[in-house]
């Protein structure tokens, strides 16, 4: 027993060193992981926080400035022309100088003292759908609001209803908080899917792995050592994307580290199995690493990163039952945001112990029954 | 020097000359088409991944919300409660689920079987007869985004049904009040998917996987493995060598290019309402520019692994995260903004949701196909600097 654990830990050991050992790869574990929880934490938002707008205004009333004051005080709606003719809207709008324009027609003010139901034309570029639906929804509420005080301070009675909304795990509902904790798992997911594919093809293409299965170690025992070293690199990389998001953008962490981090350890376990099975079946380093890569691109856009899970018509959602990536996710923010314990999300744990139960075993047996 | 061989002149008299130089590079240029076409995992990233993410993209990932589950929670059971809430059965975004306990709807909405509740409390019909009804509306807030707009769409129902109910008993647009109706077009994507704006972004992102990436780690290998050693000592000259990796990739780049313009106008309906030539101008460029990219980090880093990394950190990543892919760059910080301006990718990328979106915006083809066309010189140039005949 103790032998075995020895020579566990002296590949291990061989292994932390050949990943260590040069500069240049130290850097490259480390520091795209700083830099990109940074840059993305800032980056990544679907939340509307600029809003360059133009005004056509044809009434030049009180009215339509009162409103267009309103638009203002939000923060969000920045004015960047007055335009005077309706040809200068498409101008505006394809040089992209403005997200939309707000059109009073010439008859605003007087309809509206007349009673009447007037439109207010907001022309939105949806060349990015997602800022054009935002902007949209919060210039319908801006109206809205308007419309209740001009009842209110014209004679009309008070609206009878109020709608109470709130947001549970997310009061402000901003995309940060929902995608930083989903980086925890993604950033690591990448890098150590690519060290544990090279793995085993470096040894391959350089020769050495004859050498290694000649040794008394067991197909295991190399399974084992190849595969712990990836895991405490990507542990160690999690850790550094949690560190940022709770101490540089202040996402309260409402679950226990102990559950985020036996979750963390299924999920790189499930990790490397993939990995070490790309890697057992590559002929070379450059058919593990572009395999490794053909594979990670469809897991990390299907894994509810960039777009939610839910929103995926029902056969891809089906597919994504097979991605390690979706359930770590979905793991994750639940503990992360929602403060659940590992016992409420044991659901996502068994698919991650599925796909390390089969491709471990899998990559263990290739050592021997692939000599390419 | 690099050039100064000694007895190369002896040996081939007319190697200055168009033909040799010809000759020599329809040679290389065979090679590396072989070595492209033996090895089916490069050909796989050339061509089967931008298939596969192009399906991805065209059916898999959507920002829009389609029949969410709602729990509406049914405190007071009279008509007019249920008047209040009937809406929400009528809207194509929602789909709600009738609850009678405020209980069983968390315990829904904790197993993410709902992404919100709607709770119309015991006292509604009295409040509202004295004026002043409310409803709470919950929503999960995890998934910020489908959650904002399924907090919109129930908002905007209730609050509609509210106006309706308002009218009927003679409270608004009646009496002679006033009232301002948004009415909102939106342009450049009349069916208002995020499919139209995902896809052309797609093109950007296959340019840059074949055109940086995949070269990126064909050249390294050759480092690697010092088969450039090899070439130093043929007559080669370094922009042959250059010129001969670059045609099989920009040839891989262009048949992905033309999957891409064929399945986003075909399979998923997006237009092309630009030209298609200036379309195709300013792919070539951008394609250029990121072959240079993906033969500069090649050569700087000489090692495969290194070079799968940096080509990943400076030319993909930014690409889906940087360059308005998915993420409006209006709405970063500043000095994120400037970054992600720095990247070629995010000039490419407003250009061909213009050129397919909105047509030719003529400004923006000429400014931005010009910043293309410095970004190639100067990628391309580096890579020709930093690829010289010697050995560290």
């Amino acid at each position: 027993m103790f032998a075995l654990l020895h020579r566990i830990f002296i590949l291990c050991r061989k292994e932390l060193l050949a990943i260590l050992k040069d500069p240049s790869s130290r850097i490259v574990l480390i520091m795209p992981v700083f830099i990109q929880s940074f840059l993305f934490g800032y980056a990544a938002t679907y939340d509307l926080t600029n809003a360059p707008y133009a005004v056509l205004d044809q009434s030049r009333s009180a009215v339509s400035t009162e409103l267009i004051s309103k638009l203002e005080s939000s923060g969000v709606f920045h004015r960047v022309a007055n335009l005077t003719s309706e040809h200068e809207i498409a101008e505006a709008i394809d040089s992209g100088e403005a997200l939309l324009v707000l059109q009073f027609g010439p008859s605003f003010a007087e309809d509206l003292y007349a009673g009447k139901e007037v439109d207010l034309q907001v022309i939105l570029d949806a060349r990015n759908s997602n800022s054009a639906g935002s902007a949209a929804a919060y210039i319908n509420a801006i109206v809205a609001s308007f419309n209740q005080q001009w009842r209110q301070s014209h004679g009309g009675g008070a609206p009878a209803l109020s709608i109470e909304a709130r947001s549970w795990y997310n009061p402000n509902l901003e995309t940060r908080w929902y995608f930083m904790p989903s980086m925890i798992a993604s950033l690591a997911f990448l890098q150590t899917l690519m060290l544990t594919a090279l793995s085993v093809a470096r040894e391959r293409e350089q020769g050495t792995f004859d050498q290694l299965l000649v040794t008394p170690m067991s197909p295991a025992e190399i399974m084992i050592g190849k595969a712990v070293p990836p895991i405490m690199i990507g542990l160690v990389q999690s850790t550094i994307v949690m560190m940022v998001t709770l101490h540089w953008f202040h996402v309260p962490m409402a679950g226990s580290f102990i559950s985020l981090y036996l979750g963390l350890i299924f999920f790189m376990i499930s990790c490397v199995g993939v990995g070490l099975a790309i890697s057992a079946l590559s002929a070379n380093m450059q058919q593990a690493m572009f395999y490794a890569f053909m594979l990670s691109m469809p897991l990390m856009l299907l894994s509810g990163l960039a777009t939610p899970v839910r929103n995926m018509p029902m056969p891809i959602q089906i597919l994504t039952y097979a991605n390690p990536l979706r359930f770590a996710i979905d793991l994750i923010q639940r503990v992360y945001l929602e403060g659940v314990s590992l016992m409420t999300v044991w659901h996502d744990l068994v698919p991650l112990f599925v796909i390390a139960a089969l491709t471990l075993p899998w990559a263990a047996w290739l050592f021997r029954h692939r000599l390419v | 020097m690099p050039e100064a061989s000694v007895a190369a002149p002896q040996l081939d008299p007319h190697r200055h000359s168009v033909r040799a130089f010809a000759r020599r590079l329809f040679a290389l240029t065979r090679k590396e088409v072989r070595q492209l076409l033996r090895d089916k995992s490069n050909l796989s990233i050339g061509l089967l991944l931008p298939v596969i993410l192009m399906l991805i993209f065209g059916y898999g990932l959507s920002l829009d919300v389609k029949n969410a589950p709602i729990a509406v929670v049914m405190d007071d059971s009279s008509p007019t409660a249920m008047e209040a809430v009937v809406g929400l059965q009528l809207s194509p975004f929602l789909s709600p689920i009738m609850l009678t306990s405020m209980r069983e709807a968390e315990a829904k909405m904790l197993a993410r079987e709902v992404d919100g509740i709607v709770r119309v409390p015991s006292n509604y019909s009295s409040e509202l007869a004295a004026g002043h009804g409310s409803i709470q509306v919950i929503v999960h807030g995890a998934e910020a985004s489908r959650a904002s707009i399924i907090l919109n769409y129930v908002t905007a129902t209730l609050a509609q049904q509210g106006v309706r109910s308002l009218d009927r008993v003679g409270g608004i647009g009646k009496g002679g009040l006033g009232y301002i109706d948004v009415e909102s077009r939106l342009w450049f994507n009349e069916s208002n998917t995020s499919t139209w704006y995902l896809v052309p972004g797609l093109i950007v992102l296959i340019i840059t996987l074949v055109g940086a990436f995949l070269t990126a780690l064909v050249m390294a290998r050759e480092w690697e493995r010092g088969t450039f050693e090899a070439l130093f000592v043929s007559p080669v000259k370094p922009v042959e060598i250059l010129l001969a990796k670059i045609i099989p990739y920009f040839c891989v780049g262009i048949i992905g290019l033309a999957m891409c313009l064929v399945t986003a106008r075909f399979l998923f309906g997006v237009p092309i309402m630009g030209s298609l030539l200036i379309l195709l101008f300013a792919s070539v460029l951008y394609l250029l520019v990121a072959l240079g990219i993906g033969l500069l980090i090649s050569s700087v880093t000489k090692n495969q692994f290194m070079a799968s990394q940096v080509s990943l950190l400076v030319s993909l990543l930014p690409v889906l995260m940087l360059s308005g892919f998915m993420f409006d760059l209006r709405n970063v910080p500043l000095p994120i903004s400037i970054i992600g301006h720095l990247f070629p990718a995010t000039h490419f990328m407003s250009l061909i949701k213009t050129l397919m979106l909105a047509g030719n915006v003529w400004p923006q083809i000429i400014v931005q196909c010009s910043i293309l066309i410095a970004y190639a010189v100067f990628f391309i140039s580096a890579a020709r600097f930093v690829t010289r005949k010697r050995l560290d």
